[in-house]
Formats: structure tokens, sequence, C-alpha cells
């Protein structure tokens, strides 16, 4: 199976005044095509810095990214911007839905990106997927978190990315409806076969994965295959 | 394929925009306020300037009444009479101020009397009340009389009016004669005479101010080959060439220099609304850079984040703009009301589109330019916002940051430049505003850091959590001292100067200072006056003989020949004015010597050792020791520039121009200007019915009267600069509740978050009234006492007055303007203060 994602001795250093503080240091690894895999590590590991840079939201140090066929490195931001909204699909922590948007035109804002004229119908058949079918034109601030978290579901499969990357999906919700969050994923996932990568410190999250990254101070301990779901 | 994606583009962009500025819209419809003012006020005047010179233009032959006129400001001479004679004189008129009485009444009043022959005017009408009296007063040997004048002495057609010796009946009221403006006819309202009857006035003699017009109508003839080709041979008799086109150019330069005032005023307004809009989207953008991190993340590229908000910015502009160029173009039927005093004619509305395109342009690029510093920000923002929230990584573009402050700035100058037309001005005008927002800036700036250096910590709680709200992040300190202190400067600034242009008028309280002055006082009346003076128990403050005479040659040269000299660097009025000289022994305490020897008495067989002001010395190149010529009506006399004097023309004194020593002119043709202080309105009236009785050829100026009117026309110029300061202020007012509803936004978090840890209402109430007074006081203070700085140095360079600072601003102005802060701060707290805070949280966060 090949490689949808190649990381090759990444490092990531910030300069504060005349301190140089490096977050992540010596990252090599990849992640197959279709594969479910976990990245987990305490606070302060370097989880965040990692996805941020695997997805292209920020710029390495050192190192080499490759996404979907394309070194990142090679492309100005936006260049990476059109790779996002073509191949790559996004669920945060705290949701990050528009807040001036309602939950329809959140779902569909990739979708009309691309110019896609038939957004809403498809949009639409995604929020009635989650259950959110009666909720289409409320905003977010009138929706539960676990409603949000539905929508920003729907809105990371809309324009039916390759890979999708989940920050701490469940980070803000309780167990019950993080688990109903997840499940949701995982089927959404299992219909479009896209690749997911997960950060997370939920190990039992991360066990139902296939791949699990570990994390320490920056610096890959281990990084193995669990079982197939 | 490219044209059907960025077409798409170009739709998702406006829908997006529409669906992002929907939830915002009571934040947009503010911004949107704080440039409707300023638009409307712009749009305004710059249509009422264009009607005016569209009406100036149209109406050019009716402003003048004749196609040309000849006027002369002596008796002309032979050669002007038979230039008058060759062109065909259609009318003239002798028109001189004088001392009107009115039998029925008793009253007395100063006059313009105008003395017809012929149908005057050719175009336009003189409006009169009977209608038909316009028409018929000449023939009926009988006056037209200035309607208010009139309606003050309660009088009508039938009664009659004196003047000088000649008793006539009114035949009606005047109500407008082409030309004539009421606040120009307010001193010496006319009064229209027929010519044949002026010689029984008996007051064209010597002495009198004169001025003789002759009035052609002539459609065809060529103007300017005849004024061009006759004004030289005129002016070189002392008389002068005027068409209806060059008068009416003239009218339209004087508008235009008060359409060019009234145009800054507006664009001060239009400024202050752009700080507010730079201010608002300022926070506006900063809670958006979030959702704009998200938008890249999904796939936007920096040009669609930031074409978004652009087109929210371009449609806030756009629709400011045409509800602004709407309100000004309603505001014209307001204008020729406010202005009917100051108007020659009637002012028809005619609605130009330039103006109003103009309006829109502007409120669309004004937006843009304002908002564009805080706009970068969403081009610069990272898609990494969304997992890190750390706003100080926001990159800041130093370079674009400084292209748009120039692109401002120059922007500022070139709108000025063209509203001034002068690039000297359009400059001074733009560094005076980033001057003063440079002030307004750096006095907030400095009290943060005071603040923040020696901060209170021993104060209560609330007291210091108001002084902390000052400088927190995303505070409003900086926009709310700009709005409230320019707000201020402004309102204190038209407060002071006119308390400088009004303190003028008050001088008539001062004892001593004479109230009563008459003019043309002959030699033969002079012992019957003084007398007359006695009986009334009234001192003469002062009785100066004066001569007439003109320049005859300077330095050895003559005057007619200097006129011809295209090269010649000195001031030509000099060479055509007919001067108006005393002599004397001693100077006064309003004259000081600057350059020369003062000498008192003439040598005989000597030039004539004369003393001359230094602004005549100026004008005429003259130094001490130059020679020149005077005529003193036919007679020559060789003087020498003997010294160079400084008059106080702003004192209550008759000053002279020109100074002749004792011992020359004692015998020369001359008149007698007289002063005196009469303590009541009462006893003034008695004296100018006496003397006009006794005394028709003399004039009397009542200083008290012409207070009176001077007030009134101030007061109708300080309403008209209150008119179009109420632009600033209700700008200024607009940009302070927009600001305070942003600090809302910042602040409301926060009221809740304290409520909810068990704040009482009063408290939370404690916390934000003070920190508005805070402001309230700091911007308002910064305002006057700028405006004071201001002020000081107007009444010393402009105005060249004393100035003594009213103390209303501080009593008034201070409090009043920060309760209005306060109260539109405390206004924010209603829904935090009864509501729930969960409810608060969910519907304003």
């Amino acid at each position: 199976m090949s490689n949808i994602l190649k990381i090759n001795d990444l490092e990531k250093t910030y300069t504060s005044g005349s301190k140089k503080l490096t977050v992540i240091s010596n990252i090599s690894f990849e992640v197959e095509k279709g594969c479910i895999f976990s990245i987990v590590g305490p606070s302060g590991s370097g989880k965040t810095t990692l996805l941020g840079l695997c997805a292209g939201l920020d710029y390495p140090s050192s190192g080499t990214i490759e996404l979907c066929g394309t070194r990142l490195e090679d492309l100005n931001e936006d260049e990476r911007a059109a790779l996002r909204n073509k191949e790559v699909g996004f669920i945060f922590q705290n949701f990050q839905l528009l807040p001036t948007l309602t939950a329809l035109e959140n779902v569909i804002v990739p979708l009309e990106l691309q110019g896609d004229k038939n957004a809403a119908k498809f949009g639409i058949a995604l929020l009635e997927k989650v259950g959110l079918g009666d909720r289409l034109h409320h905003y977010p601030s009138q929706l539960s978190g676990g409603e949000q978290q539905r929508v920003a579901l729907a809105r990371a499969f809309s324009n039916k990315p390759s890979i999708l990357f989940a920050d701490e999906p469940t980070g803000n919700l309780d167990e019950e409806t993080g688990e109903k969050v997840i499940q949701l994923l995982f089927e959404l996932n299992k219909e479009a076969g896209t690749t997911l990568v997960i950060i997370t410190h939920d190990l039992d999250l991360a066990n139902r994965t296939q791949q699990i990254l570990r994390l320490k101070g920056g610096k890959i301990i281990s990084n193995e295959k669990t079982r197939t779901i | 394929m490219g044209n059907i994606n960025s077409k798409l583009n170009f739709q998702w962009l406006l829908k997006m925009a529409w669906r992002d500025g929907k939830a915002s819209l009571s934040r947009l419809m503010l911004f949107m306020a704080s440039i409707i003012l300023g638009i409307a006020a712009v749009v305004s005047i710059q249509l009422f300037s264009d009607n005016l010179k569209q009406n100036i233009q149209k109406q050019s032959k009716s402003l003048m009444g004749a196609d040309f006129i000849i006027d002369s400001k002596q008796e002309p001479s032979e050669k002007v009479l038979a230039i008058v004679d060759s062109l065909g004189v259609d009318a003239s008129e002798v028109n001189f101020v004088s001392m009107a009485a009115f039998p029925k009444s008793g009253g007395t009043k100063l006059v313009k009397v105008r003395a017809m022959e012929g149908q005057f005017p050719f175009y336009g009408d003189i409006t009169t009340e009977p209608a038909a009296a316009g028409a018929t007063y000449q023939r009926l040997g009988g006056a037209l009389v200035d309607a208010t004048l009139l309606l003050q002495y309660n009088m009508t057609a039938g009664d009659s009016i004196k003047i000088g010796e000649l008793t006539l009946p009114i035949i009606g009221a005047l109500q407008s004669i082409p030309g004539s403006t009421a606040i120009s006819s307010s001193v010496a309202p006319t009064v229209l005479i027929p010519f044949s009857l002026i010689e029984k006035t008996d007051l064209l003699q010597l002495g009198s101010r004169k001025e003789y017009q002759y009035f052609f109508k002539a459609p065809e003839v060529n103007l300017d080959a005849l004024s061009e080709k006759l004004n030289p041979i005129l002016d070189a008799e002392n008389a002068d060439l005027d068409t209806h086109i060059s008068t009416s150019e003239r009218l339209g330069k004087r508008y235009d220099n008060v359409s060019r005032f009234l145009n800054l005023v507006a664009f001060i307004a239009l400024l202050l609304g752009c700080i507010g809009i730079a201010s608002s989207v300022h926070i506006y953008i900063k809670e958006k850079l979030k959702s704009v991190a998200v938008l890249k993340c999904l796939g936007a590229s920096r040009k669609q984040s930031f074409l978004i908000y652009l087109i929210q910015i371009i449609s806030i502009g756009l629709i400011g703009g045409i509800i602004g160029s709407a309100i000004g173009t309603g505001l014209q039927y307001a204008f020729p009301y406010i202005l009917q005093d100051f108007l020659p004619f009637n002012v028809e509305i005619i609605i130009s589109i330039q103006p109003i395109i103009m309006g829109v342009a502007l409120g669309v690029l004004m937006s843009v330019l304002f908002a564009l510093l805080p706009l970068l920000g969403t081009w610069y923002v990272s898609p990494l916002e969304v997992l890190r929230g750390a706003e100080d990584n926001l990159q800041k573009p130093k370079y674009a940051r400084i292209v748009v402050f120039v692109t401002i700035a120059v922007f500022i100058f070139l709108f000025s430049f063209w509203m001034l037309k002068d690039a000297v001005d359009g400059l001074i005008f733009t560094a005076g505003i980033f001057v003063t927002i440079a002030i307004m800036a750096g006095v907030a700036h400095l009290f943060i850091q005071l603040i923040k250096n020696y901060f209170p910590s021993s104060w209560g709680y609330t007291k210091r959590q108001s002084l902390l709200n000052l400088f927190r992040p995303n505070n409003q300190t900086m926009v709310l001292v700009l709005a409230i202190g320019l707000g201020t400067f402004l309102i204190s600034t038209l407060y002071f100067t006119k308390d400088i242009l009004l303190a003028k008028t008050s001088l008539e309280n001062k004892k001593n200072d004479a109230n009563i002055i008459l003019l043309d006082v002959q030699t033969e009346q002079e012992t019957a006056l003084l007398k007359t003076f006695k009986s009334k128990d009234l001192e003469v403050i002062d009785n100066v003989p004066i001569i007439t005479m003109r320049m005859e040659s300077i330095h050895g040269r003559s005057v007619s020949d200097m006129r011809q000299d295209s090269t010649l660097t000195m001031r030509k009025w000099v060479l055509n004015h007919e001067f108006r000289v005393t002599y004397r022994d001693s100077l006064k305490e309003t004259e000081e010597l600057i350059a020369g020897e003062w000498i008192g008495t003439a040598t005989p067989g000597k030039p004539i050792p004369i003393s001359i002001t230094d602004n005549m010395a100026d004008d005429a190149n003259l130094k001490v020791g130059d020679k020149a010529v005077f005529n003193v009506q036919g007679v020559l006399m060789e003087t020498v520039v003997s010294s160079i004097r400084k008059v106080d023309w702003t004192s209550m004194q008759i000053n002279f121009t020109i100074l002749f020593p004792t011992g020359v002119l004692e015998n020369a043709p001359q008149f007698n200007v007289m002063t005196t202080y009469v303590p009541t309105k009462e006893s003034s009236a008695a004296l100018q019915r006496d003397l006009v009785q006794q005394y028709p050829n003399v004039t009397i100026l009542d200083l008290r009267q012409v207070f009176t009117i001077v007030e009134d026309i101030l007061d109708k110029i300080s309403w008209i600069i209150n008119f179009m300061a109420f632009f600033s202020i209700l700008t200024g007012l607009i940009v302070l509740v927009g600001s305070v509803r942003n600090s809302k936004y910042q602040r409301i978090k926060e009221s809740v978050l304290l409520r909810t840890l068990g704040a009482k209402s009063k408290q939370i109430l404690e916390i934000t009234a003070l920190e508005y007074v805070y402001l309230g006081i700091l911007g308002s203070l910064t305002g006057v006492l700028l405006s004071l700085v201001g002020s000081q140095l107007l009444a010393l360079f402009l105005f060249k007055e004393p100035f003594v600072p009213s103390v209303i601003p501080f009593l008034v102005f201070l409090p009043g303007i920060t309760f209005l802060v306060v109260l539109i701060g405390l206004s924010n707290l209603k829904s935090v203060l009864n509501s729930p805070p969960l409810e608060v949280l969910r519907k304003e966060v």
C-alpha cells in the first residue's frame, strides 16, 4: 500500500530573543493510505506542532513533508491552502466552526471554495447523516458542544478528503458524547475510505487505531502498529 | 474554466461577505453611520458650491443689472464723461452715505442714498411693495426705502423721508435690487431717489464720499475687448470699468472661499468618521482573525480571506456614501435658507451629479483607506492560529503599514489641496490634522504610561479595576480619547473663536471710548457743533481736520507713468487712492515710531516732513528720506518721509495712514471728524435727531448700532459654522457610541465573569462608570486645553486680538461631555445587569 504522508527528519525550533527552543526533532514516519493513525503523548510533547506541520499549516525548521504525493516545502501559502482544500479535512478540539455561519453554511464552505454547485445538497445529506437534519440553519452558538462537533465532522468530510487530521476530537466533550462522535468519525471514515490521523492523549481511543506514534519531549519514542479494526 | 472558476469564486466571496456580515449587521451599521454624516456634509457643501457657481453664471447679468458699469469714486473727469457719452449711457447713479430723518417718528438713520437716472436695472428686477413703485418713483419724485428700515421705524408708503435739505414722499418699500445683500445693506440701508432731486439735498459737497456709476446695456459688445481697451484709460482718470462677467467671477471667488472653509469643516467631520471606522474595523477584524484562520485551514487563499472582508468594507463605504450623498442632496434645500442674508440672489437648486458621485467614491475610498491597516491582518494571519490561538504570533507587516500610512497622508493632502487650491495651505491643513491627532494620541499614551508607572495599588477594588481597564489588551483608550478629544476641541475652538470676534464689539462699554462719530463736518460748522455738544453736556473726544489728496509722484516718477509700468513691484492702490490726511504736531498713544524722526512742524522752503504707517511704507516701497509729491486739490506739495509709524488700528480711535506736520495744511479745503461718548441709547437718538435737523450734511456713525449689527452678522456667521460643526460633533458622538459599543464586546465577558463570581450590580456599574469618567475627563480636558492653545494662536496671528478665555468650555463642555460618555458607556451594561450570565454570554459573544 502507498504512503499518503511521509515525514523525514523533521525539526521545529522557535526563537525567542537569543534563546532557541526546539519543540520537535528527528521526526520521521510514514502513514499508509486509508490507515487510521494516532499520535499520542503528554502535554507539551509536540503533538499539535507535528499536526500543524503535517497539514501544511506551519513551516518546519528542517526536514521534509510529503503530503498526498506533494512536497510541502515546494509550495507557497496559497498552494498549500489549495492542497488542503482538495485533499485534507480537519477536526479540532474546540470545533472551530465559523460563528457567523449556520451549520449548513459551515459544512459547505470547503465545497464552495471548489466552486461546487451542488454544495448545499451534499451538505444537507451530510448533516442528515450526522443526525442534524433539523439543525441546518442554526448558528453554532445555538448548538450544544456535541452538535457542534458533529457539524465539524460533516464539514471535515464534505470535500471528500484523502486525509483527515483530528486534533483531540473529544477533548471538549463529555465521555458519552465523545464516544458518539468517535463512532460517527469511524463510520464516516470507513464509508469514505479516508486516511485518519488522530491526535489524542486518550490511550483507549489510540488503541482503537491501526498505528500509534508516541511522542515525548518532541521526539518519537515508539511507532507501532496495533490491530486492524 | 478559469473564468467560470473566478466567477464562481467572486460569487462565493460575495456570499461569504454577506453571510459573515449579516451576523454582525448592527456593528457594521455603526461603522457606516460614522461616515454617513461626513459624506453628507462634504456632498452638501460641494453641491451648494456648484449651485452657487451655476446660479452666479446664469444670473450674472441680473446680479449687476447691466452689461457693464463705469464707476468712479470722485466726480468724473471730462475724459471719463466723454467716454461715458460716447458709449451711450443707459442709466446712471451717484451714491453716498448720509443721515436720513423720518419726520413722522422723529427717528434718524445712516443710509446709503442712491440717486438714479434711467430705468436701471436692465436685467433682473427691483422688487418693491407696492410692486409698481420701482417703475414710478422717478416720475413721482419720491423715494424707495429699504423694507426692513421701514419696518424698524414703523413707516409705510405715503410717509416722508428727509435727506439733507430735501424732504420727499416714500413711494414704496425696497425689497431687493441687483447686487445688494441683506448683510451689505445692514449698516446703511438703501434709499433710492430720482437723480433729478440730488441737487436739492445739498449733500454733494466737498468731503462727502460719493460714487458715480454709469450703467450700460450692450448685449452685443465684446466686453473683454472693451474692458482691455478702456480700463487703462479709465484707471488713469481714477475710474473703473466692470463687466457683468468680471463681477460675477469676483463674486464666485468670494463664495468659493466660503465654500472652501465650510468644505474643510465638513472634511474634518469625515476624517473623524474615518478614525471611527479604523478603530471599529480594528476590533472587528481582530475578532474575525480566528475565523479567517479556519477558512485558510479549509483551503481559502490569503486573497480570498482578505477579499471577503474588503467586500464588506467596500459595501459599508458604498452604502454609507449613497446614504450620505442622499442626505447631502436633501440638505441643499436648507442652505439657501441658512445663507439667505449673505446671497444677493435667489438660489435655484440644481442637483448636479458630480458631487454625488464624488460623495459615493469618497465613502468607498475613505472607508477602505482607513480600514486597510486592520484588514491587512486577514492577509497575514496564519492558519496555525486555529491550533494555537496565539494572536501575538501575528506578523506585523511593517512595510505594508508604512505604505498605508503614507497613502492616507497623501490622500488627505491631495483632498485638502483640491479644496484649498493651494499646496502650502493644503500641507498646513494636513500637518495640522496630524499634529492634533498626534497630540491627542500622545496624551492618551502618556496617561496610560503614568497609570502603569504610578499605579495606585492602595485604591479599592472597583477603582483599581476601572483604571486597569484603560490599558488592558483591546482597550479603547486611544480611540475614545481621540473621538472625545477632537469633538471637544472643535466645539471649544468654535466657542473661543466666537468669543474673540465678539470681544471687539464689547469695547463699546468702555467709558471714554467714543461711540458717536461725526463725519463731513464743514469748517464753518465746527464752532456751532462744539456749542451744541457743550449744551448737551457732551465732551468732544476727538476733533480732527481732514484733507483729501492723491499721490502725484514717487521718487520723482509720475503716478500716471507708473500706472503703465507692468514691472512695478509696489501695490497699485497707492497710485489711485484718495488719501484722507490730517495734520498735528505730536503722536498719539496708539502710534509708535519705528523708523526715522517725528517732526511736528514744517519748515518753510523745505520739503514737508511726513510720517507714514509701516504698511503704507511696504505697499508703496517707501523708506525714511524718500520723496513723494501729493496733489492737494490742485496744489502740488513736495514731501519727504521723515518717519514710519506702527498704528494700533484696533483701537477705537481715528487713525491715519499719512500724517502731515502743522504749518502746511491749515488753510487747505478741509472738513472735520468729531467723536463723542453718549451714555444711553435714548440720548444718542436725541442727539442724532438734533444734528440731522441742524446739520443735514453731517454723517453720524452710531457705533452702538454698528456693534449690534456686527454682533448680528457674527451671530449669523457662527450659526453657519455651528451648522457645519454640528456634523463633526454628531459624527464624534457616533464614533463615540461605536467605540463604546466595541468596547462592550471586549468588556462583556469580564463583566459576566465578575457577575458569575458574585459581583453586585453596583460594583460592575461602578467599575464601568469610573472607566468612562476617566476617559471622558481625559478626552474632553485634552480637547479644551488644545483648543485653548489653538484659539490663543488664532487670536495672536489671525485676529490680532487679546484673548481672554471663557470658562464655559471648562464649566459646561467638560462635565457635559464626560457625563455623555459615562451615559453611553453605562447603556452597554443594561443587558449584563438584567439577565443571567450564561444567557448574556451565549447571546453576545
